[in-house]
C-alpha cells in the first residue's frame, strides 16, 4: 500500500495550491466521517490529504450586520449547535445538520463535506437549498459563489473544478415571519440514511404565504428545488388544497430509483406526505418568528 | 432447595466479567497478539455459483512478504457419500464451507487464503491469485430453487428420485390430522414468508493461531464452543485433538452463530506452512457475505377447531433455505411450532432447501421463530373467527404435564399455562390503546438442551473457592453459576472466582447453545461442590477425632452434629483450607456429565405497535414478556436474555432482512442498509418472569435464552393486524411493504 502524505495548512491558498499540485491524487478532509469511511472499504485511495480543520476562515461562524450568517464549511454539527443565535433564525437547517450520524459522528462532520461527498441522500443539502444559501468556492483561478444546489452534478460528483474547495456558506438575511424545517424519512429512528428528505422554508404574513422555496433529497440523482410546490404555497394561507397541490408537485418531481433503500413508488408518495408535514412545521415556526 | 431462604441464588450480584468489559480490558480474540505474528486473508468468490477449474497461487506466493497460501487442497476432504456428523454440523459440509472445494456456492465463499506480513500485503496477495471459473446459473430464493427447472447445487442431492434442491425432510405426527380436520367447526389455512436474518453479533469472527515446529497447535478464538473449535479443526486439518489446545477468547456476542467455525482451520493450515503465529479478523462485511445467518421461510399452517375453541387438528409445511450447504433448522420450526399447545392430531413437515447463498448457523432457537411466527399469526385469526379472546384460546390449549407432543416428548410438569394467566392478569394487556396503535400477543416454545458439561471446583489455601466450566460465557453464566456455589458452599459470593478453562484445562464440554449451560453446568457445579463438602466434612471429623457423618455443614463453616453437637467450635472454610495439607492434601473435586432433563422453554408475549399509515412506519411502544425461567439463579441475566430475544424478534419481523442484487450478491452487507434495531427504536421491554422448577434439575433451572425470540415474530403482526385491520403475511414489515399494502386496501 502506497504512503499517503497528511497536510494541514493554515491557510486557504496553502490549500488551494496544495490541491491543485496533487492533480487529482489529493482528498480535502473536513471531518473525514465520508473521507475515512470510504478510504477503509477501499473505495478512494488518495495519495495526499489536505486537512483544511485548520484553516480559520472554515471553521468560523459570522452573523452578517444584515442578520446573515456565514459558515465555514468545516464547522461540525456540534460547533453549530452551540452557536447562541443561528438555531433560532435557521431551526431548519440546524435540525439537518444535526440529523447526521450520532453525537460522536457531530463532533467530526460538516456542512461542507455534507454537500462535497454528493451523496444523493445527503440532510443538510435540502434544508440548506430551501434556505437559499449560497456558497463561496476558491480555486486556482480566484473565488466564486453559487447556489448550493449548484454544486451536486450527481451521485459522488461536484461541479466543482479541478483545485476548487467549498470556502463557506452564505444564509442570507430572515424577513420577519420566517420559518423552516427539514424532515427526512428513514426507516430506524437514528442512525440511518434518508429514504425522502423534505426542506421547506417559508415566509408568511397574516396568515399567507409570502416566499416559500420546497427542496427534496434522495429523490433523484441530486437535491430538487421545487419550484412548483413553492409556487403553489405563495399566496395561500396553507389550506389543504394549497398543501396537496405542493404535495403533487413535489411527487411529479421526484426521479428516483427502486433499490435496497426503498421503491419508487414509496419514495415518491413520501415526498409528499414529508412535504406536507415539513410545512406545518415551518408555519409554526414562522409564526413565532 | 430451600427456595425462600436462598442467600445468593436469586440475588442481582455484580457480574465477575462486567468490570473489564465496561472499561474496555476484556480480551477478545482479535486483541490476542504473539511475537512473530503475521496476517491471514481469505479470497472470496465473486460469483455466486461458478466450477473451479484451477487455482494459479504462483504470483502471490512470488509476493514479497507472503509466508503461506491456502487453498481447498490443504484442508481435508470428507467425501459426500459418508456422513460424518458433529453436533449440529456435518463434516462433509463443513470442509466445503471454509473453503470451496468443486465448486464455488456463493458470492463470498473462500477459494483461497494468504499468510503475509502485513493485512495490505495479504491482501495485494489475494488479487494476484487466478482463479478459472466456469460461471454457473444460480438460484438464491426458496421458490426458485424448488422449481423443477431450477439450476442444481449438488449433482449428489436426490429427492424423491430426482436431482434436486432439496437436501432433507422431516415429519412429526401425531394422530390422524384428516380425521381431525373433519371433526372441526373452523378451520384457517395461510402462508406466510419471512427472509433471512443475520445473528448481528457485535464482534467479528477472529483467530490466533500458532503452529509450532513440534506440531502443537494453540488456537485463541471467538467462540461458543472451545471443544467444538477443537474437534472441526482437528477434524479439518488432521491434527489430533491432544495436540489442539482451543483457548476460548472473552466472546462479543454469538446467537449462535458462532456454534461453528469458519476461520480456523485456514489459519492453522497457515501457520503451519509458514511457521508463524497467524491472526484471522473478518470484516463485517465478510461476516454479512459469508457467515451464518438464518433460512428464509415458506411456510404454510391449516388449524382446525371446534366452536368451543378446543383445537382438534393441526398442519404445517414448513421451507427452509440452507444456503449453499445442507443443514437448514428445519427441526426448529417444524418441532417447536405446534408444541405449546395440547392438540390430537398434527402433522408437521420441514424441508432443507438449498441455495446459492451463504451456509446457515444457528440462529437462537434456530428454527423456532419461523414455525411460530405461522402459527400463532394463524392462532390469531382463528380467536377472531371464533370471537374469542386470543389468550383464553391459548390457554384453552395449552400443553400440559402429560401432554404428548408431536415432536415426541410427554411433557413433565411445565409453567406454560403459568406464562398465558400472568399475561391475562397483567395490567398490560387491560390498557387503553392510543389512536393507530394495536395490540398483539403470541406464545413459543424451544427444546433446551442438557449435554456434556465438566466442573472443577478447588478450595485455595487461604479458604476461597475457584469454579472451572468449559462454556464460554455469554448471558451471565459466570455470576449464576458463582451464586449457586456461594449458596452451596454458604459463603460471600465474592469468595469464588468463576472462569472458563480452555480444552486443556478443564474436561469436555459441549458448547454454549441449546439454552443450555447454566442447566448443565449448574448440575455438574452443583455436584462438584457436594463433593467438597463432603471432604470439608472429612477434614473436621478428622480434626475433632469424631465420625464424618456426625458433621454437619452450614453457613460456610463445620459444625459437630448429633450427640456432638456443641462439643467443638466450629471449623470455617478458611481454618480448614488452611489445616488441609495436615489433613489429607489439597480440597477440591471435579464432576464430568452428560446431563439430561433439560425440559422445554415456554413464553408468552404482549405487544403494542402504534403505525404511521401515511409513512408505512411500524414502532413497538410496549412490550412485555413472560418466561418461565424454572428457577431464575440471577434474575438480571434472565432478564436479560428475554429482552434481548425480543429486541432481535423485533429487528426481524419489522426491518432486518438480506437484500440482493441482480448478480446474486449481497446488496446490504453492512449495519447500515441491513437494519438491525437501534436502541431509540425500542421501548423499555417489561419481562415477567415465572417460575415453576424444573423437576430434573437440583436449582429447577430451566433454559432461557432462546424461546425469548420466538413470539415476537407473530406477536407484533398480530399487533400491526389490530392497529390496521390488515394482516401481512410476511416480513419484514418494512415501511414500503406496509404502505404499499394498505395502498393496495385503499385502492
Ligand atoms: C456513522 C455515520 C452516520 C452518518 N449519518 C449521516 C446522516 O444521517 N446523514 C447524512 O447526510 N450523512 C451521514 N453520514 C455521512 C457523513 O457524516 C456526512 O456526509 C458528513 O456531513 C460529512 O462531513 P465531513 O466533514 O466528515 O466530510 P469528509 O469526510 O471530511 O469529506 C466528505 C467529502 O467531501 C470532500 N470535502 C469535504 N470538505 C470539502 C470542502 N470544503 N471543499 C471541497 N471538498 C470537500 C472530501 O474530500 C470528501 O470527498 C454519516 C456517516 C457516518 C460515518
Amino acid at each position: 500500500m502506497a504512503d499517503i502524505q497528511y497536510l494541514a495548512p493554515r491557510t486557504l491558498d496553502e490549500a488551494v495550491g496544495a490541491y491543485a499540485a496533487a492533480a487529482g491524487a489529493a482528498r480535502i478532509l473536513a471531518g473525514g466521517t465520508d473521507l475515512l469511511v470510504q478510504m477503509r472499504s477501499g473505495a478512494v485511495r488518495p495519495g495526499v490529504i489536505i486537512d483544511i480543520k485548520k484553516i480559520a476562515e472554515l471553521t468560523r461562524i459570522e452573523e452578517t450586520p444584515d442578520g446573515g450568517f456565514r459558515i465555514g464549511a468545516a464547522v461540525t454539527g456540534a460547533a453549530l449547535a452551540e452557536h447562541p443565535r443561528f438555531g433560532k433564525v435557521w431551526p431548519g437547517v440546524l435540525e439537518a445538520v444535526n440529523l447526521i450520524g450520532s453525537k460522536q459522528v457531530q463532533g467530526r462532520a460538516s456542512p461542507g463535506g455534507n454537500l462535497c461527498n454528493a451523496s444523493p441522500a445527503a440532510d443538510s443539502v435540502p434544508a440548506l437549498v430551501a434556505a437559499g444559501a449560497t456558497v463561496t468556492v476558491q480555486g486556482p483561478n480566484g473565488r466564486r459563489e453559487m447556489p448550493v444546489e449548484a454544486v451536486p452534478a450527481g451521485p459522488g460528483r461536484t461541479s466543482l473544478a479541478p483545485g476548487e474547495i467549498v470556502v463557506r456558506f452564505t444564509l442570507p438575511p430572515r424577513p420577519a415571519g420566517s420559518g423552516d424545517a427539514y424532515l427526512r424519512m428513514i426507516p430506524r429512528t437514528e442512525m440511518d440514511i434518508a429514504v425522502v428528505g423534505c426542506g421547506v422554508n417559508l415566509t408568511l404574513r397574516d396568515g399567507a404565504v409570502t416566499a416559500a422555496r420546497v427542496s427534496l433529497g434522495a429523490v433523484a440523482p441530486t437535491v430538487l428545488l421545487v419550484e412548483d410546490a413553492a409556487k403553489a404555497l405563495i399566496g395561500s394561507r396553507l389550506e389543504e388544497a394549497a398543501l396537496e397541490a405542493a404535495a403533487a408537485a413535489c411527487r411529479a418531481a421526484c426521479r428516483p430509483i427502486n433499490d435496497k433503500r426503498g421503491t419508487i413508488a414509496y419514495r415518491t408518495r413520501v415526498a409528499g406526505v414529508l412535504l406536507k408535514r415539513a410545512a406545518a412545521i415551518a408555519a409554526e415556526r414562522a409564526g413565532r418568528a | 432447595m430451600n427456595v425462600v431462604s436462598n442467600k445468593w441464588i436469586g440475588q442481582r450480584t455484580i457480574r465477575p466479567d462486567g468490570a473489564d468489559k465496561v472499561t474496555g480490558r476484556a480480551a477478545y480474540a482479535a486483541d490476542a497478539t504473539m511475537p512473530g505474528m503475521i496476517w491471514g486473508k481469505i479470497l472470496r468468490s465473486p460469483h455466486p455459483h461458478a466450477r473451479i477449474r484451477s487455482i494459479d497461487t504462483s504470483k502471490a506466493e512470488a509476493l514479497p512478504g507472503v509466508k503461506a497460501v491456502v487453498t481447498a487442497k490443504d484442508i481435508v476432504d470428507f467425501p459426500v457419500d459418508t456422513p460424518v456428523p458433529l453436533g449440529i454440523q456435518d463434516m462433509r459440509w463443513m470442509c466445503r464451507n471454509v473453503m470451496a472445494r468443486e465448486k464455488a456456492l456463493f458470492h463470498g465463499h473462500p477459494v483461497a487464503a494468504v499468510a503475509a506480513t502485513t493485512e495490505e500485503i495479504a491482501a495485494e496477495a489475494c488479487r494476484l491469485i487466478e482463479v478459472d471459473y466456469e460461471v454457473l446459473p444460480w438460484v438464491i430464493e426458496i421458490e426458485d430453487a424448488i422449481r423443477p427447472d431450477a439450476p442444481i447445487l449438488h449433482d449428489f442431492l436426490r429427492f424423491e428420485g430426482r436431482p434436486s434442491n432439496i437436501a432433507g425432510k422431516l415429519e412429526h405426527r401425531l394422530g390422524d390430522v384428516e380425521a381431525g380436520f373433519a371433526e372441526a367447526d373452523v378451520v384457517i389455512e395461510r402462508s406466510f414468508a419471512t427472509r433471512p436474518v443475520h445473528q448481528g453479533y457485535i464482534e467479528p469472527h477472529a483467530c490466533l493461531v500458532s503452529v509450532a515446529p513440534d506440531g502443537k497447535t494453540t488456537i485463541w478464538s471467538s467462540s461458543q464452543g472451545q471443544f467444538m473449535v477443537r474437534a472441526m479443526t482437528s477434524l479439518l486439518t488432521g491434527i489430533p485433538q491432544s495436540d489442539i489446545r482451543a483457548i476460548p477468547a472473552e466472546i462479543g456476542g454469538g446467537f449462535g452463530g458462532k456454534t461453528i467455525i469458519y476461520l480456523e482451520p485456514v489459519a492453522v493450515m497457515l501457520s503451519k506452512k509458514s511457521g508463524r503465529p497467524v491472526k484471522m479478523v473478518m470484516t463485517r462485511e465478510e461476516v454479512m457475505r459469508a457467515t451464518g445467518p438464518t433460512s428464509a421461510s415458506r411456510s404454510t399452517v391449516k388449524i382446525g377447531a371446534r366452536r368451543d375453541g378446543r383445537i382438534v387438528a393441526a398442519q404445517g409445511t414448513f421451507y427452509l433455505q440452507a444456503g449453499a450447504l445442507p443443514g437448514s433448522p428445519i427441526r426448529g420450526a417444524a418441532g417447536c411450532a405446534f408444541a405449546p399447545y395440547d392438540i390430537p392430531n398434527v402433522h408437521s413437515v420441514g424441508y432443507d432447501v438449498v441455495s446459492n447463498r451463504s451456509k446457515v448457523a444457528a440462529y437462537r432457537a434456530p428454527g423456532a421463530p419461523i414455525g411460530a411466527y405461522a402459527v400463532e399469526c394463524v392462532l390469531d385469526e382463528l380467536a377472531e373467527a371464533l370471537g374469542m379472546d386470543p389468550l383464553e384460546l391459548r390457554l384453552k390449549n395449552a400443553a400440559r404435564q402429560g401432554t404428548k407432543a408431536a415432536h415426541g416428548p410427554v411433557y413433565p410438569r411445565i409453567g406454560f399455562a403459568e406464562t398465558i394467566e400472568a399475561a391475562l392478569a397483567h395490567p398490560h394487556y387491560k390498557a387503553p390503546l392510543g389512536k393507530r396503535q394495536g395490540r398483539g400477543v403470541a406464545c413459543g416454545f424451544w427444546f433446551n438442551a442438557g449435554g456434556e458439561s465438566s466442573a472443577q471446583v478447588n478450595v485455595t489455601e487461604d479458604g476461597n473457592v475457584v469454579v472451572t466450566t468449559g462454556h464460554p460465557d455469554i448471558g451471565g453464566s459466570r455470576a449464576s453459576i458463582a451464586n449457586i456455589t456461594a449458596e452451596l458452599l454458604g459463603i460471600d459470593y465474592r469468595r469464588v472466582s468463576v472462569l472458563i478453562g480452555d480444552t486443556a484445562t478443564i474436561g469436555y464440554s459441549n458448547l454454549t447453545g441449546g439454552s443450555r449451560v447454566l442447566f448443565a453446568s449448574a448440575t455438574v457445579v452443583t455436584q462438584s461442590v457436594e463433593k467438597v463438602i463432603t471432604q470439608l466434612r472429612e477434614r473436621a471429623a478428622k480434626i475433632w477425632g469424631i465420625d464424618p457423618d456426625a458433621v454437619k455443614w452450614e453457613d460456610g463453616q463445620a459444625l459437630p452434629a448429633g450427640d456432638n453437637a456443641g462439643r467443638f467450635p466450629p471449623l470455617t472454610l478458611k481454618q480448614l483450607a488452611a489445616k488441609a495439607s495436615e489433613t489429607g492434601g489439597p480440597i477440591g473435586a471435579g464432576v464430568q456429565l452428560n446431563t439430561t432433563g433439560a425440559e422445554g422453554g415456554f413464553a408468552t408475549h404482549i405487544c403494542d405497535v402504534e403505525v404511521d399509515p401515511e409513512l408505512g412506519i411500524v414502532r413497538v411502544v410496549r412490550y412485555t414478556a413472560f418466561q418461565d425461567a424454572g428457577r431464575a439463579i440471577h434474575p438480571g441475566y434472565v432478564e436479560g436474555q428475554m429482552q434481548g430475544g425480543v429486541a432481535q424478534g423485533i429487528g426481524w419481523a419489522l426491518s432486518e432482512e438480506y437484500v440482493y442484487d441482480r448478480q446474486g450478491r449481497v446488496d446490504n452487507a453492512s449495519f447500515l442498509d441491513y437494519r438491525m434495531p437501534v436502541c431509540s427504536d425500542l421501548p423499555m421491554i417489561d419481562t415477567v418472569i415465572i417460575e415453576v422448577p424444573n423437576p430434573k434439575h437440583p436449582q429447577g433451572v430451566r433454559g432461557v435464552g432462546e424461546v425469548p425470540i420466538v413470539p415476537p415474530l407473530a406477536a407484533i403482526s398480530n399487533a400491526v393486524y389490530n392497529a390496521l385491520g390488515r394482516r401481512f403475511y410476511s416480513l419484514p414489515m418494512s415501511p414500503p411493504k406496509v404502505l404499499a399494502t394498505l395502498e393496495g386496501a385503499a385502492a
